[in-house]
């Protein structure tokens, strides 16, 4: 299976492993991730409202690019999906006229949702399965106590991005049993770390990170995953004192592509 | 010249997409939110503003800069209201005005450390600026 993949900004610089052990998991798991040419920055966040077009062109183009290829459009970054995700929605929406007005400025393309976008996370569960990578497994990560942050924007809006339940998730914690570890499940791992606000109020992530790895630490943990590389910075940077890793890192180990 | 507050307000309501109206005034949104220790108009009171049309204090409130737009609210309100959407029209309607963008990029190298991803920065620039 091939599919178009969209890395982002911060996947070919400070979250390198969350990148490199993504395109040699799936590679490994029978999938080739071919990088869009050319991608632009898909600008961290949605912008909600409706009569902001302009910055949600870059997403567009990325969609109308797998659309072209007849490839879902994969990516693995939280803040990259929720954007591709949501633009996605936006351009499937005839009721606002949004979609129409950024068909008017991409003619002669034109494009209307025909995209599947998926986070890294949905290929593994949807179309490898869990089962599958179960199998592949040669370093089984057996007897570790591994909790997962989902943080906000790998699940929210819930009905746009329809991952998996809004308040009581598991895709990540059936990848760790997949792995052969075992899931560690805690209250806070659906809120949010701060995010963004690290830049101008960086006591306010201090607070929101710390209560996530102390409410995982409570019950357990002795590392904690993620698909985000702020969720990853925040965590890191107000103490944590037991890893915090990416995702496609524990994945790479337990397939034996990484040490 | 002053603008109509309740044109100003009609125009969030259009452009975030949110019925104040569905409001039933639970506070779940504001419950939920991890910035409410840091804002000074909650999200609760934001759709309340917005619906009576004392928007002023809103755009002229650091509250504004301070939803991370985590989408808690949007997903946990009983009525399907969505503050977050109203709070980001609101910060629109402030930053689009000439000269308003909240940060600017030369403000940007001395927030900076070594390890904060690229994500972190234009997440902040598409919030805070035009």
């Amino acid at each position: 299976m091939k599919a178009s993949y969209f890395p982002g900004c911060t996947l070919k610089t400070k979250a390198k492993d969350l990148d490199i052990y993504a395109r040699k998991c799936a590679e490994v798991l029978g999938v080739t991730l071919e990088e869009i040419d050319n991608w632009q920055c898909c600008g961290g966040v949605f912008t909600t409202s409706n009569d902001e077009l302009a910055t949600k062109l870059s997403s567009v183009r990325a969609l109308i690019h797998a659309s072209k290829k007849n490839q879902p459009l994969v990516s693995v970054c939280s803040g990259c999906h929720n954007v591709l995700k949501q633009t996605n929605a936006m351009m499937k929406d005839q009721t606002i006229d949004a979609s129409s007005r950024v068909n008017n400025y991409i003619a002669p393309d034109s494009y209307n949702g025909e995209t599947e976008v998926l986070h890294y996370l949905e290929l593994l569960r949807d179309k490898i399965g869990f089962d599958k990578i179960k199998e592949k497994v040669v370093s089984p990560l057996t007897g570790k106590k591994i909790a997962a942050y989902y943080g906000c924007l790998l699940l929210r809006p819930g009905k746009v991005m329809a991952m998996d339940d809004v308040e009581n998730p598991s895709i990540i914690e059936d990848l760790i049993s997949a792995l052969g570890a075992e899931p560690v499940k805690y209250a806070y791992r659906n809120e949010c770390c701060g995010g963004y606000i690290a830049l101008e109020s960086s006591g306010l992530a201090k607070a929101k990170s710390q209560k996530v790895v102390e409410n995982a630490k409570e019950k357990g943990a002795e590392m904690i995953i993620t698909a985000c590389p702020l969720c990853l910075y925040n965590l890191k940077k107000n103490g944590a004192d037991i890893s915090i890793v990416y995702f496609t890192e524990l994945l790479a180990q337990a397939l034996g592509i990484k040490e | 010249m002053e603008k109509d507050n309740k044109k100003v307000c009609d125009e969030i309501v259009r452009r975030s997409g949110v019925n104040p109206r569905k409001c039933m005034k639970c506070g779940k949104c504001s419950g939920t939110c991890p910035a409410y220790d840091e804002m000074e108009y909650h999200p609760h009171q934001f759709v309340y503003m917005v619906e009576t049309g004392d928007i002023e204090p809103l755009l002229k409130s650091k509250s504004i800069y301070r939803c991370l737009t985590c989408f808690a609210c949007v997903d946990r309100c009983p009525r399907g209201v969505e503050p977050a959407k109203l709070i980001e029209a609101v910060r629109l309607e402030a930053v689009r005005a000439q000269g308003n963008n909240h940060l600017k990029p030369d403000q940007i190298p001395e927030l900076l450390d070594e390890d904060m991803p690229q994500q972190a920065i234009v997440s902040a620039l598409r919030k805070y600026t035009k």
